[in-house]
């Protein structure tokens, strides 16, 4: 594989870079790290959910500690804003988006002793770490409620693009309706963009045209659910807790807390101890944390309640074998017991009982 | 209501505010003046009227506060296009990514906050007619002043004479100068007007399409406008027809993604732009020459002394 190839020479001039200026990693007195996000903090969702974490840092080693951020900064454009972080003497950088990986890499690879830590990606080097949720474990839960809940039997979901991130979490929400109703049936809209409140507005409301009565999000903005309360119907909130914006429609919203890590990995670097790692964390790591279930019967609680509790404990997977595809065949269990992270984390294949094909 | 009834009524809520913002930057653009700041003034438009309308809770001050935004930036560009005859081209440009800026500032402290929707205004009697009634006599009053304004603005520039002189003006400054035509008065004018229609559009954005204020919400819809502009050969009906179908080539594909037609949803979502594309090149093909623009459109007016 031509990327794997890149990734391992890359990997290595950047092992030889750093054993070429000896860097040890040293404990430090000062950190200032640095955030990259794809878009405004005031978007109530994906970047503002980091900017949480960003203010995590700031708090929790004061005087220690200097962060600073660029917001809404194009995927195509961002190697110029990492670098630029990592001129100014950052010690730390995030970069918040899958589509910053090559740009991360590259700019990692000229900064040998500078750490940098990439959301959702999978390509690292001895100074870049990858990080990411499984959001899928909460989609599975909001799946559930959403296949108790239909009343038309018809479930949707607004996806930002095709990506793996997105098909995963489409087939973790199906996978739940379908453990509970068993002949429930999912439409699928792309708005093909993260953030344009507007256009992922519409895209709700033609799902919801549709008969489409349960309302799952993976944009970043909260018009979907905005949607689906004023037309008196229910979603759930996407990366950060959407309540205000739909205090009856919300049933529970999947929050992205990235502070956790964000504090942990600042404190590494302060201690000398940072490493290049590869973290996924669930909701047992408190990484994705389902805020309180409401406007729902006792028992569609109670049921959410007990799988959450069972993802957590890890009695339960979402994507456990066997899982079938849509031509009826059985996926190729790699894993444990269940898909394997690498299966999840390159997903592109809907499950059996999505009539859609995802788009090429 | 319909699937139908539903789908049409989307549609109208989309291609208002492309409607409204393109109307304006018509008329400047007839005037001969070209402003690319249009999203930066819609942008300022949407932040501007969602901080007065949560302040005052207050649809119509909202409403206010963004067409006056929208005027004060336009009154900005004006400053620096006639009064220093700078290029229009690179001060729209400023214009937009300033906008985009200054309406995040401003926006800030309402991030967060939400308006209940603007409630319909029915027409009676009209509003009972079965599928258009609804469609065209139950809308909020946004809907039924960007069609007013529509027919208001053809009428200006065909059937009067400062709109003549607006038009002679936009096609040869030189000329229209000679003869004693106020070219800074009625340009002015006509890119203030224009600021106060992005500011509208802005406003309808925040305040009844999205009901909440985030940055960067725009997303693009100025520049759209500015496109759709030539697509109409600056004509204010085409630009009617223009802003429709746009509208609902945004809305149908959604909706085609939905249904599960299995037409891949990146195809989809490019139609609106591949049907401009094609509209353009079929206007030229009936017109056989570059259509419409006004002949002195964005270059800077100097009197000869």
């Amino acid at each position: 594989m031509l990327s794997g190839k890149i990734f391992g020479a890359l990997a290595g001039a950047a092992v030889v870079a750093l054993a070429a200026t000896g860097a040890v990693a040293q404990p430090k007195d000062k950190v200032k790290v640095g955030f990259i996000y794809v878009g405004p903090v005031g978007d109530h969702g994906w970047s503002y959910q980091h900017d949480v974490g960003r203010q995590a840092i700031e708090k929790a080693f004061p005087g220690k500690v200097t962060t600073t951020f660029v917001e809404s900064v194009p995927e195509a454009d961002s190697e110029r804003a990492i670098e630029q972080l990592a001129r100014t003497g950052h010690d730390l950088i995030f970069t918040t988006s899958f589509g910053f990986m090559e740009p991360t890499l590259k700019v990692a690879k000229k900064y040998p002793n500078i750490k940098f830590e990439h959301a959702t990606g999978f390509k690292r080097a001895p100074n870049l770490s990858t990080y990411a949720a499984k959001f899928h474990e909460g989609r599975y839960i909001i799946g559930q409620i959403a296949g108790k809940m239909t009343k038309s039997n018809t479930i949707g979901y607004v996806g930002a693009f095709p990506i793996p991130e997105v098909v995963a979490g489409i087939n973790a929400f199906y996978l739940g309706a379908q453990s509970v109703n068993p002949n429930v049936k999912i439409k699928i809209v792309f708005a093909n963009t993260w953030y344009d409140p507007a256009k992922e507005g519409d895209a709700a409301k033609a799902l919801l045209d549709q008969g489409v009565d349960m309302l799952a999000q993976h944009t970043d903005s909260p018009a979907p659910i905005q949607a689906a309360e004023a037309r008196g119907k229910f979603g759930f909130g996407q990366a950060s807790d959407m309540e205000r914006f739909a205090p009856k429609a919300q049933l529970t919203a999947i929050v992205d807390n990235w502070s956790d890590y964000y504090v942990a990995r600042t404190k590494a670097v302060l201690d000398g101890t940072w490493k290049s790692e590869d973290v996924w964390g669930g909701l047992a790591s408190n990484m994705v944390v389902m805020t309180p279930y409401k406007n729902m019967p006792d028992d569609v609680k109670k049921l959410a309640q007990d799988t959450e509790a069972a993802i957590r404990s890890g009695t339960l997977n979402p994507f456990k074998c066997p899982v079938i595809g849509q031509d009826g065949k059985e996926i190729e269990c790699k894993g444990k017991g269940a898909l394997s992270d690498e299966q999840v984390l390159g997903m592109n294949f809907y499950v059996k009982g999505i009539e859609d094909k995802i788009p090429q | 209501m319909t699937t139908f009834e539903a789908i049409l009524l989307t549609i109208v809520t989309a291609s208002t505010p492309l409607l409204i913002a393109a109307l304006g930057e018509l008329v400047a653009e007839r005037s001969g003046v070209l402003n690319l700041g249009v999203e930066g003034m819609m942008a300022m438009g949407a932040a501007c009227s969602f901080a007065a309308a949560v302040t005052f809770d207050s649809t119509l001050l909202g409403v206010a506060a963004g067409m006056l935004a929208g005027a004060l930036m336009a009154a900005l560009f004006a400053l620096v296009v006639l009064g220093f005859a700078a290029n229009q081209v690179g001060s729209g440009l400023a214009l937009t990514i300033f906008g985009l800026g200054l309406s995040g500032l401003i926006g800030a402290p309402f991030v967060g906050a939400r308006r209940d929707p603007v409630a319909p205004v029915d027409i009676p009697g009209l509003s009972d007619i079965p599928v258009i009634g609804r469609l065209f006599f139950e809308q909020d009053l946004f809907v039924y002043a960007s069609i007013a304004l529509t027919i208001l603005v053809a009428i200006y520039l065909t059937r009067t004479r400062s709109g003549l002189t607006l038009r002679s003006i936009g096609e040869n400054h030189t000329s229209a100068n000679a003869l004693g035509m106020p070219v800074w008065r009625v340009r002015f004018w006509a890119i203030l007007f224009g600021g106060a229609c992005a500011g509208l559009a802005g406003a309808y954005l925040a305040l009844v399409y999205t009901r909440f204020w985030s940055p960067g919400m725009t997303a693009g819809r100025g520049w759209i406008a500015l496109a759709l502009v030539v697509f109409a050969a600056w004509r204010p009906g085409w630009l009617l027809v223009g802003a429709y179908i746009f509208g609902a080539a945004t809305v149908l594909q959604l909706h085609a993604q939905a249904a599960q037609f299995g037409v891949p949803s990146q195809l989809l979502s490019a139609v609106p732009y591949l049907a401009t594309i094609i509209a353009l090149l079929l206007l030229s093909l009936r017109h056989g020459r570059a259509i419409g623009a006004p002949g002195s459109l964005g270059a800077p007016f100097v009197p000869d002394r």
